[in-house]
């Protein structure tokens, strides 16, 4: 009995000896460390609402967007593919969480201006933040020379937009967001049509692979809009190749900005007036961060 | 049982002084990789590496959070992490090996420079291989400091180079490895 309880003692010396042996970094891992959620989307933008997403500093986003006619068009059109609608924008991160851009529509030879800022960026770790919640305003101008009897003046040429983005990133291949949108536009092509218009925007991500992923997004429109005008839809595929990100999707809306998509899309996405377009994304590194090391 | 208690006063003894002997440990190493093609120069840097040299029983441990790789360029950054490195399913890196040489005595020295292999496994990216690498350990103004470099293939821990990138990521990755002031663990 004795030598039971002596070598049970013995045991008792020994094993937390033997126990340190497992591993030597257990426990002195950082429990505060906080990480940030990265890549919830591909681009800054979805397809035509803006993502959760936002330039780094000292980048430059040169962005080509097309939107080619109806499909249904038939192949006399070589289904919508003789006809386009471009913008072209150049997007600049002034911060990791502020960017300024700039762009330029065919249609209505719209000019628009944006400014987005991050106000959370979701977090994991200790007190994580559940979702990024971020903020773009923007405003349009139409520059196309008008023909009517009454020009209308710059003032009536303009809109205001505001949209936020609310999104979370719910695993490596899901992110999902939704973006309400108030659009203002100081005059409206059809004159009963309201003057202030809610989008309810919501848009969606599911990476099928590590560089290829299903986008999907949508606008609500709540207002009194004409009859022929509907709510935009697209659907499509963001493939990422290093500095590029290609964006090819079928949408109805034949506009690219907040003003166009919301209050002008007329195609019925789901007779078939539906329109291939993409988005090309080029980054540039024009402000180099300083090498820390 | 005066002579049970006299083996158990030195076991006591023994076991007390095992725990008590010397480990060393940084939780603020340095870990850089260069990986250099004709196109591009990816370089990157951890500056949160844990690790932790048990003197007693020469084995070494390294532990380092992917995501804490630092590049010049954010969005290499972020390529880095989603695309290369997964670091969303493998957070970490860890190492965990053996020196060769018993020979600490060094460490009670001043200015002293003393060359050891080292062996173990690296987990990377999912997969565990075997590495082996020649380091120096220096003691200076009362400091022990360890560095190391090796070269590791991105196609052994079955990190894939997409087919259009295969000139802007070379497959060999060189890694140095910077231990400066060591404490002593309590």
């Amino acid at each position: 009995m004795k030598k039971l309880l002596f070598a049970l003692i013995c045991l008792l010396f020994i094993c937390p000896v033997m126990a340190q042996d497992t591993s030597l970094v257990s426990g002195l891992e950082d429990e505060n460390a906080v990480e940030k959620i990265t890549g919830t989307f591909k681009s800054t933008r979805v397809i035509n609402a803006h993502s959760t997403e936002m330039l780094y500093k000292g980048n430059m986003d040169f962005r080509i967007l097309h939107r080619f006619g109806p499909v249904n068009s038939g192949v006399k059109e070589f289904f919508g593919l003789d006809n386009a609608n471009m913008r072209m924008s150049f997007d600049f991160g002034i911060t990791n969480n502020l960017m300024i851009g700039i762009g330029r529509s065919t249609n209505l030879k719209d000019l628009d201006f944006l400014i987005k800022t991050r106000l959370f960026q979701q977090t994991k770790g200790a007190k994580p933040i559940p979702v990024s919640i971020l903020v773009a305003a923007g405003y349009i101008v139409t520059t196309q020379q008008s023909f009517a009897t009454v020009k209308p003046t710059f003032s009536d040429r303009s809109s205001y937009y505001l949209q936020m983005i609310v999104g979370r990133k719910f695993n490596s291949n899901f992110s999902m967001q939704l973006s309400p949108l108030l659009l203002h536009n100081n005059s409206t092509l059809n004159p009963t049509d309201d003057k202030t218009i809610f989008g309810l925007g919501g848009g969606a991500r599911y990476k099928v692979s590590k560089r290829i992923a299903l986008v999907a997004d949508y606008h609500y429109a709540v207002g009194k809009l004409d009859n022929a005008i509907t709510n935009p839809v697209s659907l499509g595929v963001d493939i990422e190749t290093g500095g590029h990100v290609f964006q090819l999707h079928f949408t109805n809306s034949a506009g690219m900005n907040e003003k166009a998509y919301l209050t002008q899309t007329t195609g019925k996405f789901f007779n078939g007036d539906i329109r291939f377009g993409f988005n090309l994304s080029r980054m540039f590194n024009i402000g180099k961060k300083k090498k820390n090391w | 049982m005066k002579k049970h208690s006299s083996v158990l006063l030195f076991l006591l003894f023994f076991s007390v002084t095992l725990v008590a002997q010397k480990k060393l440990f940084t939780k603020t190493g340095l870990i850089t990789f260069n990986s250099k093609t004709s196109i591009e120069k990816i370089q990157a840097v951890n500056k949160k590496v844990l690790a932790v040299l048990d003197v007693a029983t020469n084995k070494i441990e390294f532990a380092l959070l992917i995501k804490g790789f630092e590049f010049e360029k954010a969005l290499m950054q972020e390529h880095f992490n989603e695309n290369y490195l997964e670091s969303d399913k493998f957070p970490k890196a860890t190492f965990k090996g053996k020196f060769d040489d018993t020979n600490f005595t060094i460490l009670a020295e001043e200015n002293k420079t003393v060359t050891v292999n080292i062996s173990g496994s690296l987990t990377l990216h999912g997969v565990t291989k075997p590495i082996t690498a020649k380091a120096l350990i220096t003691t200076k103004n009362k400091t022990v400091s360890a560095a190391s470099s090796l070269t590791i293939l991105l196609s052994d821990y079955s990190i894939k180079i997409p087919a259009l990138n295969k000139n802007n990521v070379n497959n060999q990755v060189q890694i140095n490895i910077n231990l400066a002031n060591l404490q002593e663990m309590k």
